[in-house]
């Protein structure tokens, strides 16, 4: 299989599925909803062994871990037509900073440069890469949708999901005031400056309330998470889940940060 | 010694600044005007996206020619009668005001708004020397009277209500009538320009900063909303300009281009009201304008970041686009960036001036959203270089001690799959065995920033990888 991707797109292109480190242990349903809408457009998807992408160590200023944390991805992902993540962050992180870090090592540099060119955040890919226009599923009632800060300005995310959504039967999208606007998580920062991005959240959390959706989607599970912890401490009574979970038509697990509902008779 | 920081304090002025809710009242009357001012002006003008790339493309041309256009720039002044005086760093270039003023015998000094002058801290210089600087930008002149730094780069008072500033008026204004009704904003407005307008008459020396200086002709450009700058430097007998050594621009056609960026980024204005040309002092044939004309420019550690990373910052045409945009800032104001340049474009250019070890929080504090960057009329990639900074920090080991223990053990699961495997298995059951009945946490340990503001929601239990391998791979095999 050669590094780069062939201009032509294969029948069925051969998939590496980057399930990103905060599905994997979080919340795996998300990876399993990305294999099913890749599986629905004729992919045929695999999920080599992974760890992460190495974004909290670069944007801690670790430059070592991080290129030793690229080079692993680079090499477990090499022998697929394209790399796809539900995440626009990790897969900005693959695609647009991942050259950066090999600038002085061409050998490195030409198989991150490769690596890059065949990575997509899923929700582009299926809509830009496959032209998928409509997703098999339905949903009841409206929901709302955060665009990601790193998937929207990095990579363009914004019309993508909003278009596949729009295919959902049953499913009303409901635009919240300044959905484009971060809601504070920025990885570590949530932690280190957790004043500030407690107070961008609480914004982002009021945002979201007065839209009236009772479901708020996502394509970041940190935002997803940043944004259920706080929409869940204040008591807001509201449904948040990654955007896969809708479009795959997988919503029997209980949002995030909800507790399974308890079995009635 | 430049003006006193406190960045090293910045997460305390953080907390300080999310709890005053005046302060928060005024961030969120702000927070909306600018943004969609900029882009209404952004949408009317087609070719906007081209003339970033234009705008960046002469800044970058300029900077890498910088001793060049300096010298050519020195030459016209020269040729035109004025003196240009170059400053290594805020002493010197205090001292070199002040003998100024003192040739002239000055006792009061107007003053246009300039940015560079809040760095020098030439206010406070003057005033230890008998002399009364006024500012008078309406921003300007307000701060100056309650004795703070301006908390954004363009509208310097933005963080204050009309009432503290009738209260500033009451207090300071005293030879006027105490029932006046101040309850206005425009009452306040026509106070500030009568009491301006005796000591824009008194002035014996009047300094301006500089939106641009050009190497073609030896001009001096300003651009203001208020007139101000104007009467600072046509009525009174000398007029300095003030201006950092990155203001250069080779040619007036290179001016309009720049221009055309400029106010729209941060005003959403075509233009802002004024923007003036001075050349040299009066002429025998000119009607008005300065005896003298000096310009006093400014390095201050700017040239040792040319030809590293931090050049690019050098572009810099200080619109405030950046700091309208940023949640960091719309969430703790300007102040709390402790120095005198807050927001995206300080948190680069900071420690630059002052040194990492002091402001080294500032381009920490930042989700990297990048929304700075994706309005800057120059296209600096402010979140690429604040990363920058991070790197130059945990090189030097000024990254907290939790945080890089915490990276190394982190790095050291990540570099090994299998074992990350393993242990994130048995920790994710365990969480997930936790946090069942709720479905999140309300506390974790080691986790309080987080939990402090929001739950942290539980993880399902078994991994991805744990049930791809027994789902997929297990099948397979």
């Amino acid at each position: 299989m050669s590094a780069t991707p062939s201009p032509a797109r294969p029948e069925r292109p051969r998939v590496g599925l980057f399930v990103t480190c905060l599905v994997d242990l979080m919340r795996p349903s998300v990876g399993f909803a990305a294999v099913k809408l890749l599986e629905d457009a004729g992919c045929i998807v695999d999920a080599p062994v992974q760890t992460c992408c190495g974004q909290p160590a670069y944007n801690s200023g670790d430059r070592g871990t991080t290129r030793d944390l690229a080079m692993q991805v680079i090499e477990a992902f090499q022998g697929y037509d394209y790399v796809v993540a539900p995440s626009g962050s990790c897969a900005g992180m693959i695609k647009a900073h991942y050259p950066e870090l090999f600038e002085e090592d061409p050998n490195w540099r030409a198989k991150a440069d490769a690596l890059a060119a065949k990575t997509h955040e899923l929700t582009s890919f299926l809509v830009d890469v496959l032209g998928v226009t409509k997703v098999d599923a339905s949903f009841n009632g409206a929901v709302t949708y955060h665009d990601s800060c790193s998937g929207l300005r990095e990579l363009g995310v914004k019309r993508q999901p909003r278009k596949l959504l729009a295919s959902i039967e049953g499913l009303t999208l409901v635009e919240m005031q300044d959905s484009d606007v971060c809601c504070g998580f920025g990885g570590t920062f949530a932690v280190k400056y957790s004043d500030i991005s407690g107070a961008i959240v609480e914004a982002k959390a009021k945002n979201i309330e007065e839209s009236h959706a009772p479901t708020v989607l996502a394509g970041d599970l940190g935002c997803l998470m940043n944004m259920a912890g706080k929409l869940s401490r204040d008591g807001r009574p509201i449904q948040v889940r990654h955007v896969a979970e809708v479009l795959a038509g997988m919503t029997d697990e209980p949002p995030i940060g909800a507790a399974k509902e308890p079995r009635r008779a | 010694m430049t003006v006193h920081s406190t960045s090293p304090q910045f997460k305390q002025n953080a907390a300080r600044a999310l709890n005053d809710d005046q302060l928060q009242k005024a961030l969120g009357n702000v927070k909306q005007g600018f943004i969609d001012k900029r882009q209404m002006a952004a949408d009317k003008l087609p070719e906007f996206e081209a003339l970033r790339d234009s705008a960046r493309d002469i800044k970058n041309h300029t900077l890498e020619h910088l001793d060049l256009y300096l010298e050519a720039y020195e030459g016209k002044v020269k040729a035109s009668g004025g003196h240009v005086h170059f400053a290594r760093d805020a002493t010197e270039a205090r001292d070199i005001i002040l003998s100024i003023c003192r040739e002239t015998n000055a006792k009061t000094v107007t003053k246009g708004k300039s940015m560079i002058s809040e760095e020098i801290g030439i206010n406070h210089h003057l005033e230890a020397n008998g002399l009364t600087p006024v500012e008078t930008d309406l921003g300007e002149y307000i701060i100056q009277l309650r004795n703070e730094l301006p908390s954004h780069i363009i509208a310097p008072a933005v963080h204050l209500n009309a009432t503290q500033v009738e209260a500033d008026f009451r207090r300071v204004h005293t030879h006027l009538d105490a029932k006046r009704d101040l309850s206005e904003p425009v009452q306040l407005l026509t106070e500030a320009r009568a009491v301006l307008r005796e000591r824009f008459l008194a002035a014996d020396v009047g300094i301006t900063g500089a939106n641009f200086l050009v190497a073609e002709t030896g001009t001096s450009i300003i651009v203001t909303n208020e007139g101000n700058g104007d009467l600072t430097q046509i009525l009174p007998k000398t007029h300095i300009v003030l201006a950092s050594i990155e203001k250069l621009v080779p040619t007036l056609e290179d001016v309009s281009q720049l221009l055309r960026v400029l106010a729209r980024s941060a005003t959403g204005q075509e233009l802002s009201v004024y923007t003036t040309f001075s050349t040299g002092p009066r002429r025998s044939t000119d009607a008005d304008g300065p005896e003298n004309y000096h310009v006093v420019i400014l390095d201050n550690g700017r040239s040792s970041m040319l030809g590293t990373a931090f050049e690019e910052m050098l572009r810099c045409i200080r619109c405030g686009a950046c700091m309208n945009h940023c949640p960091v800032y719309h969430a703790v104001g300007g102040h709390a960036y402790g120095w005198v340049y807050p927001g995206p474009m300080g948190a680069v250019l900071t420690p630059s001036l002052i040194g990492v070890d002091k402001a080294g929080h500032l381009p920490n504090a930042s989700t990297f959203c990048g929304r700075c960057e994706s309005v800057c009329p120059v296209r600096i990639p402010l979140p690429k270089l604040m990363r920058h900074w991070r790197e130059r920090e945990f090189e030097r080991h000024l990254t907290p001690a939790t945080v890089r223990s915490g990276l190394q053990l982190w790095g050291f699961f990540a570099k090994r799959p299998a074992l990350y495997r393993f242990a994130t298995r048995a920790a994710m059951g365990a969480l997930a065995l936790a946090g069942r009945q709720r479905g999140r946490f309300a506390w974790l340990p080691m986790a309080k920033g987080w939990t402090k503001y929001r739950d942290f929601p539980a993880p399902q239990g078994e991994t991805f990888q744990q049930r791809w391998k027994r789902e997929r791979k297990g099948a397979r095999a």
